[in-house]
């Protein structure tokens, strides 16, 4: 597992990292998204919005079980990554969906409690992002930093309640399941390690 | 007086001069294989099965000829969605609730044989073999604007008839005041029947007058061909004012009622699909606005602007009145 310290790592994540969106991009440009473009993209870049969630929670287990402490500098990266797109998913609802009118987002947020929940999702990433910098943990404090940066908990949980009551419109949980089982499991994991230590 | 102007609008191309299917297949498939052979592994996964089952388009069907309908409403101007999008972008939960999974699955339905029963409180009840029910009346091109409760919407050319034929025919009793409609549930062949969306077999239902309305037609056909498994062949039901979940795909059974049919959306989620059903700007679902609807195939792609949903999907001339007098808020 040496060559997980390797210093080529964290590049070679970056690149795999934005992936997803050149290849969103080439769909867009070789009209690949389907009959409903917009919906198609909008739904796309949610799921990787997940997907990058379940691999930030996937790092700190990664570096137990590996005993490979430089994985801990993956961490910010990637997380970084899950704000990134939950950027582009709620930018493009904004914009696709919406068309830029912002009265009209405003009446929507209340109206679909699931939209409600994905934007609540997006401020906390948003609080996290901010303060993500070395110079942000040294002015908050290093436990203060700790606590703003434990809601990555309840963006998972937010989350997955945004894609259970997206897909409850067609009773229609198989991925969702799968997500919650990951991201359960990633979160148990941290529970159980807590409850040992102490 | 109906005022006509001279400007006879859009002319619809005939199906000679329409590009072959099999050309613009073509083109997809080879952009896909660019696509594959350019993006290779990395691209497989994530551009989605939406993307991909595209390419999936079934073999063509046979052509289904027809005149073009002069009943009011029935010829709209609008840019045709493509064949494509309507063949592959469909919601048929029978066959899964993914709108890629209908093109896929549905190959494996058969539609011959294929009867049609039509019983109830009608004085003539009987079961129409296919073939027959295909000849009772002369096919007709009509083109209808199609809006999915989801909010998005096609314009389709439907091959087939007005209902009120049949229903002339089975000479309803003055008892029946409401037409149920029962689609196919066959295990055999529908994957989606294992889940538990909605209660199966799928019903519809309309009010006596909407049944008998000239534009509610049976449809047996689209783009001048026989309708794709998909798009609920062999026979259909299209009422272009109301969401499109009304239109029944694949119909077995033909019921005329006393009381109001209890549908399938209706029963799973009484508060959000009311039995009415009317396209209305007006009225949101519970859980979205329906102010506004996404055209599939829109000048501009992605970043076409959404329109501005009309009443009774732009029918009220046509359908208004048989809502006089009713809440439309109420009876949603």
């Amino acid at each position: 597992m040496g060559w997980l310290a390797h210093s080529a790592v964290k590049p070679w994540v970056f690149v795999l990292c934005l992936l997803p969106v050149f290849g969103l991009l080439w769909a867009i440009f070789t009209d690949g998204l389907g009959a409903n473009p917009a919906e198609a993209l909008i739904r796309s870049l949610g799921d990787w919005t997940l997907r990058a969630l379940v691999l930030v929670l996937a790092v700190t287990p990664l570096r137990v079980a590996t005993g490979v402490p430089a994985l801990a500098r993956l961490r910010r990266m990637i997380g970084l990554f899950v704000f990134f797109y939950a950027t582009l998913h709620g930018m493009s609802y904004v914009w696709l969906d919406m068309g830029f009118d912002g009265a009209a987002v405003l009446a929507d947020i209340p109206r679909r409690p699931f939209i409600l929940v994905g934007t609540l999702a997006w401020f906390l990433l948003l609080a996290m992002a901010v303060t993500s910098s070395n110079r942000a943990i040294r002015l908050m404090g290093a436990l203060r930093w700790k606590w703003l940066h434990r809601s990555v908990y309840a963006v998972a949980g937010l989350a997955l309640l945004h894609f259970f009551w997206m897909r409850a419109g067609k009773n229609d949980f198989g991925e969702v399941t799968a997500y919650a089982v990951g991201i359960g499991l990633l979160l148990a994991w941290r529970l159980w390690r807590h409850l040992h230590k102490t | 007086m109906i005022i006509r102007s001279s400007d006879p609008g859009f002319q619809h191309p005939f199906p000679s001069e329409i590009t072959p299917r099999s050309a613009y297949l073509g083109r997809r498939q080879w952009m896909q294989r660019l696509a594959l052979g350019a993006g290779g592994a990395v691209l497989t996964g994530w551009a989605g099965r939406d993307a991909f089952a595209q390419g999936t388009v079934s073999a063509r069907s046979a052509a289904l000829p027809s005149v073009r309908s002069n009943l009011e409403g029935s010829q709209t101007i609008e840019k045709l969605t493509s064949f494509k999008d309507a063949s592959s972008y469909n919601n048929f939960y029978e066959f899964g609730t993914d709108k890629s999974d209908p093109a896929v699955r549905a190959k494996s339905l058969r539609t011959r044989p294929w009867s049609v029963s039509v019983e109830g409180l009608v004085n003539k009840p009987r079961s129409f073999d296919i073939e027959d029910l295909m000849k009772m009346s002369a096919m007709e091109e009509r083109v209808y604007r199609l809006r999915c409760v989801e909010g998005w919407s096609m314009v389709i050319p439907w091959v087939g008839f007005s209902l009120a034929e049949l229903i002339r025919q089975v000479e309803p009793q003055g008892s029946a005041k409401y037409v149920e409609f029962v689609t196919l549930a066959d295990r055999q062949v529908m994957p989606g029947l294992a889940s538990g969306v909605l209660r199966w077999p799928y019903v519809e239902g309309l009010r006596m007058d909407e049944a008998r309305h000239p534009l509610t037609m049976l449809a047996f056909g689209m783009y001048g061909e026989v309708l794709p498994n998909q798009n609920g062949a062999p026979v259909r039901l299209v009422v272009p004012w109301k969401y499109g979940f009304k239109s029944g795909k694949s119909l077995v059974k033909i019921r005329f009622v006393e009381k109001e049919p209890q549908t399938s959306w209706h029963v799973a989620a009484p508060q959000e699909y009311g039995f009415y059903s009317n396209v209305n700007p007006d009225v949101p679902h519970p859980r979205w606005s329906q102010a506004t609807e996404r055209r599939i195939g829109e000048e501009g792609g992605l970043l076409a602007k959404r329109r501005k949903t009309e009443r009774f999907n732009g029918y009220e001339a046509q359908v208004g009145r048989l809502y006089t007098g009713m809440d439309l808020k109420r009876f949603f």
